[in-house]
């Protein structure tokens, strides 16, 4: 316990942390949810001094109606299934195997970790470029001067070039490019972090296996694994919290239209919805989708803490 | 299974590049150890003794010199394939796995034609639980247990694949000095029952001394003795070897011999014919002192230490090179000194003469 002399100290040395918690994060976030309740309220009608909403539901009953909500709720969904789980194993095996290593370590990791330190805008551009094919694409007799790094890559092994990005691409070509990069850009922080799990492992229980001749996939799987879980479990919760705000990434490659050009708010999330309905004046509505996010995030993060709690070890 | 130690060398390279100093960790050492029997391999830290059970176990390549099992070279052969047993000092037991899963997991890593079922898994899982009398924790996690509960999984769990040689590394070092006691005949009984052949290291002489069927007693890389523990504390090769065994440790005096008697100080202690002579380290262990009133060698007496089962005298002589002598007495025979001066006549057979020079090898005589 504190001295209550001491008390106002502490207060004192807390103060401009918990100011700015309050201006910046308390307040938006009871601002959010009494904004929610309000129908039919505008920001911007405040500025003439008329307010005129109503209490209730009809942001939650119009959100949930709405066809763009819908098809950002799967799209969210869909990243988040395929990313999470993707990025976690290819980070394992990333993460195991420069461990393993001695010679060009250091290096590796550096490589590793660069995506890290990058703006994820301009990642996603240069991503664009990379799957970008420069020409006429849509017409029936395509007139192309570049077809882009991949399509290069996919031609010189002899196969036929996709409209990944452009006008005229198909859904789930778009898909691809977008987690192949949401993946890219989610292994350095996983690999940072099983990595330290990885070095805190007593190299006892590595050398016990091997005196028990266990062969080295079994060493990974009920050796490694288990004794990671922690860091495991950690990096999948914050994977999925990712996951469901996932928006610069697809701003990045596409475009603030969040889509190809045929098909605009045919990618669109959760998080790139909300922004939509900030920037058509209807923070109700927003409000509305944020309340909603929060909601399904507890959710799984609750479902994933249920399922850690039985799988994680100490 | 015997297990034969040629020329067994072990070079670690210098940390620093610049300076060329190797750290020869284990020089040269050779040893058949026979079947069936349990070794103790003895020495001060640094000495080599881990160093050398893991190469034997494998873990570590040797620089040169050869090691057999048996007959089989198996110097090339990586640990997986040796078919060994080892105990980690701290026992490295899978933190997630229950004591059953701990114990079962060798077995499971056994393939083809060699793969138990699942039943006879269990069975060879209970049976070897059952030797190290741990089956009633069976469902427990390790964190769960005591520390010597922990030590009989490990060692459970280097049994249950029947391995062809038992390693120990320090097996007894992080128990509390009771159940060191237990353990130490637990491990004895348990390998007596098995009949593996066993080698374990232990900086404890009376770990080594209470056990062993022979004792290797080791010092910088080199091998000093080896022999069956009372021969080794009877004999010593040299006054390493002599120091190291016993406790209360060997008094140790300078002294010398002149025209076939050994003083010290002053004082005639002993007779020793035939030995040239030169100044020597005499070595009189803590029972092989007869305190009498004619005693040639006069000590002045500092304190008195009741244990129960004996007593000991602390005393003091310009010559020993032990700022205290230590001597021990059964209690049952009562000694009353008075004054603050105490005589002592020397056992001949506890008494041993050592050259006076860094290796202070065993000078062989007959001491009268």
């Amino acid at each position: 316990m504190v001295e209550s002399k001491q008390q106002w100290k502490a207060w004192l040395y807390l103060a401009p942390a918990i100011v700015l918690l309050l201006v910046f994060t308390v307040w938006p976030i009871i601002n959010t949810v009494a904004m929610a309740f309000m129908e039919d309220y505008s920001g911007l009608a405040n500025i003439g001094g008329e307010t005129s909403f109503r209490v209730g539901l009809g942001n939650f009953t119009k959100v949930a109606q709405n066809a763009d909500f819908q098809s950002a709720l799967r799209n969210t969904m869909l990243l988040c299934l395929i990313t999470v789980p993707v990025s976690t194993v290819l980070a394992l095996l990333i993460a195991v195997a420069l461990h393993a290593i001695k010679p060009l370590q250091k290096a590796l990791q550096t490589i590793f970790f660069l995506p890290y330190v990058t703006n994820s805008i301009a990642i996603g551009m240069v991503f664009a470029a990379m799957f970008n094919v420069i020409g006429s694409v849509g017409t029936r007799r395509p007139l192309i001067s570049s077809y882009g790094i991949i399509n290069d890559v996919i031609r010189f092994f002899g196969g036929n070039w996709v409209n990944w990005i452009n006008s005229g691409s198909d859904y789930w070509a778009n898909m691809f490019v977008l987690i192949v990069y949401i993946v890219w850009n989610a292994l350095p922080f996983k690999i940072l972090i099983l990595l330290g799990g990885l070095t805190s492992i007593n190299k006892q229980y590595y050398e016990a296996a091997k005196v028990d001749s266990t062969p080295r996939w079994r060493v990974l799987w009920r050796i490694t694994v288990p004794l990671l879980s922690p860091m495991l479990a950690y990096v999948i919760i914050t994977g999925f919290i990712a996951g469901f705000k996932e928006y610069t990434s697809i701003v990045g490659i596409y475009g603030e239209s969040m889509g190809p050009v045929h098909a605009p708010h045919r990618l669109n999330t959760m998080v790139g919805l909300i922004y939509d309905s900030l920037a058509s004046n209807n923070q109700g509505r927003a409000s509305a989708a944020a309340l909603i996010l929060f909601g399904i995030i507890l959710v799984v993060t609750l479902i994933n803490l249920w399922v850690s709690k039985k799988r994680v070890h100490y | 299974m015997k297990v034969v130690l040629q020329n067994l060398t072990k070079i670690f390279p210098s940390r620093n590049k610049r300076s060329n100093e190797e750290v020869v960790a284990v020089n040269s050492f050779n040893f058949e150890i026979p079947d069936g029997k349990l070794i103790g391999l003895l020495g001060p830290s640094g000495c080599g003794k881990s160093t050398t059970l893991y190469m034997i176990s494998g873990l570590l390549k040797p620089s040169s010199g050869k090691i057999f099992f048996g007959d089989d070279d198996v110097t090339e052969l990586s640990t997986e394939n040796r078919g060994i047993g080892l105990v980690f000092q701290n026992y490295a037991l899978y933190p997630h796995m229950t004591v059953k899963q701990n114990i079962m997991f060798p077995l499971e890593n056994l393939k083809g034609a060699d793969r138990p079922t699942k039943e006879q898994m269990l069975e060879r899982a209970y049976e070897a639980a059952r030797l190290v009398q741990i089956d009633q924790l069976l469902d427990r996690k390790p964190s769960e247990l005591s520390g010597g509960q922990q030590q009989r999984v490990a060692i459970a769990r280097a049994l249950v694949k029947m391995p062809r040689v038992l390693l120990l590394d320090e097996p007894l070092s992080n128990l509390d000095a009771r159940l060191r006691l237990q353990t130490r005949e637990e491990i004895r009984r348990i390998q007596k029952e098995t009949g593996i052949t066993t080698i374990f290291v232990t900086h404890d002489q009376e770990e080594a001394m209470s056990i062993s069927d022979l004792i290797v007693v080791m010092k910088s890389g080199l091998v000093q003795q080896i022999g069956k523990p009372q021969d080794v504390y009877d004999n010593p090769a040299n006054l390493f070897v002599a120091r190291f065994l016993g406790t209360p440790p060997i008094n140790v005096f300078n002294g010398r011999v002149q025209a076939g008697k050994v003083y010290i100080g002053d004082a005639a202690v002993l007779e020793a014919a035939g030995v040239p002579d030169q100044e020597v380290y005499i070595g009189v262990r803590p029972e092989g002192f007869n305190v009498a009133e004619d005693g040639p060698l006069v000590c002045q007496l500092r304190d008195i230490e009741v244990m129960g089962h004996a007593t000991s005298f602390l005393s003091s002589h310009e010559a020993s090179i032990n700022p205290v002598i230590r001597t021990l007495k059964d209690a049952d025979r009562h000694i009353t000194v008075e004054g603050d001066t105490i005589r002592y006549s020397l056992k001949p057979h506890k008494t041993f003469l050592f050259r006076h020079d860094d290796a202070a090898e065993r000078i062989e005589c007959e001491v009268k």
